[in-house]
């Protein structure tokens, strides 16, 4: 039902999310966010069972800044990618797990762009790019063919572009806008929304 | 959770999140609980995060067969001393609530009818409840557990109130009622509100006990709110005039309970601005249907002639 995207570029990472908060058949909401700023240089994208993704998300959110409180300086990429991991996994095999599939996507001033693929089960991986949901089935193959690792930004959105093109016509459920953000090393951006679907 | 580590609270011996089920089914385990606002510990086993309500309110009767349960469990140990009752009939969830804003402020609306599968357990409930004077919440989901709910957010919202000398924001209010709700994800509770009201400006934010927190313009829940959203969508308007509004919402409610058999009686309205809220007598959608007969019937003749 929902979907997100990142794309990793030489020097930046382009991730989307689609704007529906759904219960059961109905949309309630049309404009949701579904990225959570863990620090002005990492975006969480979160998505999975009702409740549990903004508890989780926010958890999250606020151990990173807790982090840099205590410490002075924040956590990396890499770093926030692998605590977010390791909380998940302990919450796996409690009585109340975690529902949630989850981009991490950031831009580390050593290390560079970064985007980090987890999935319920908290299997964490880095990726070039990567998708979640439905969508996924339906974009994988287009990131696929035409991804490069030395995209430029426009080339960039024009993947991002093809793939929600892609949603519109064969995805059988309507997912009318996406909100884009562009991480580099000045911070995170936010780009048009892409409204491709009927309003 | 993380800001109580800065806070330096006492660790507990509390498995994870907020209280373990399994803990509790021995006699009882006297935890350290501090009261949430005012940091002092207190005999009386209370849930820190729930605010002085007894724990043993807490334990939710948990069903021995673990299909009933929505989330897997590994390691789950059933309370010794509580068994389920098996209810006699299944929860039913009727009911057509709905609530918008617009330039003159929120309008709530509800029916009135309460369902007990097929049977109307009674026709006239109010599912508009005012929190103070400027918030209203509409309920819909299980008739108990909403009304329990609703007494323990008036509790809750009052305590801070004199605790604090001011009144708790709606999105505070309503977040603070998402983590009350929080523990009980996976039971069979089931409770879906709206809170409307006032604060800076008109809110309105869907809580539920699934965990979901959505603030926007327009919200309606239960059975019969397809059809009610099949009728705001069409005329919701920002520039709407409070006459308009209050017919709009009660021509939602009206058409919702005409198809939803788990909805009807009467409509209650409540409208709610910057000086408090105010609420409409409450009215037979028998009315409604004959005058709006009445309409159709006017129009056919109009037509033929």
């Amino acid at each position: 039902m929902e979907y997100l995207i990142g794309i990793q570029g030489q020097d930046f990472v382009l991730v989307a999310a689609d704007n529906v908060a759904a219960s059961s058949i109905i949309q309630m909401k049309h404009d949701y966010d579904k990225m959570f700023k863990l620090s002005e240089k990492i975006l969480l994208l979160c998505v999975g069972e009702a409740g549990d993704t903004v508890q989780f998300a926010e958890y999250i959110q606020k151990n990173v800044q807790l982090y840099k409180m205590r410490n002075g300086y924040e956590l990396s990429p890499a770093a926030a990618a692998n605590f977010t991991r390791k909380n998940l996994a302990d919450y796996l095999r409690s009585r109340t797990p975690y529902h949630v599939n989850l981009l991490l996507a950031g831009y580390d001033d050593t290390d560079g762009p970064g985007l980090y693929y987890m999935d319920h089960l908290s299997s964490l991986a880095k990726a070039p790019f990567a998708a979640h949901g439905y969508g996924a089935y339906l974009t994988l193959s287009i990131l696929d063919r035409y991804y490069r690792p030395d995209l430029s930004r426009d080339e960039a959105v024009d993947l991002l572009k093809k793939c929600v093109e892609e949603l519109k016509k064969r995805f059988i459920l309507n997912l009318p806008s996406f909100t884009v953000r562009l991480i580099d090393k000045e911070g995170i951006h936010d780009l048009e929304k892409l409204t491709l679907g009927a309003k | 959770m993380a800001l109580e580590d800065v806070c330096s609270f006492k660790e507990r011996s509390v498995q994870h999140k907020w209280f373990s089920f399994s803990s509790l089914g021995d006699a009882a385990i006297p935890f350290p609980m501090s009261d949430h606002y005012n940091l002092r510990y207190s005999r009386l086993e209370t849930s820190e995060n729930n605010c002085g309500v007894p724990l043993h309110f807490f334990i939710p009767p948990l069903p021995h067969s673990s299909s009933f349960i929505k989330r897997p469990l590994s390691s789950f140990c059933p309370p010794k001393n509580s068994m389920t009752v098996q209810r006699p009939f299944r929860l039913a969830h009727g009911t057509t609530t709905l609530g918008f804003i617009f330039q003159g402020g929120v309008i709530a609306a509800a029916d009135t009818r309460a369902s007990a599968g097929g049977l109307v357990a009674c026709p006239a409930v109010h599912k508009i409840t005012p929190i103070h004077s400027h918030l209203v919440v509409t309920s819909s989901g299980s008739g108990a557990d909403c009304m329990l709910w609703e007494r323990i957010l008036i509790r809750e919202i009052r305590l801070y109130q004199l605790r604090h000398g001011h009144r708790l924001s709606i999105r505070a209010t309503a977040k603070l009622l998402s983590s009350m709700l929080h523990p009980f994800k996976g039971t069979e509770m089931c409770v879906a509100l709206t809170l409307c009201g006032w604060d800076n400006g008109p809110k309105l934010i869907y809580v539920c006990s699934d965990g979901a927190r959505l603030q926007g313009d327009v919200f309606s829940v239960g059975s019969g709110s397809p059809y009610a959203y099949g009728v705001l969508d069409r005329e919701l308007r920002w520039s709407l005039s409070k006459g308009e509004a209050i017919s709009l919402a009660r021509e939602a409610v009206f058409r919702a309970t005409h198809r939803d058999a788990y909805s009807g009686n009467n409509v209650d309205l409540f409208h709610i601005t910057a000086q408090g809220w105010s609420q409409r007598k409450r009215e037979d959608l028998k009315e409604e249907y004959y005058r709006d007969k009445e309409k159709k019937g006017k129009k056919k003749n109009d037509k033929l002639k």
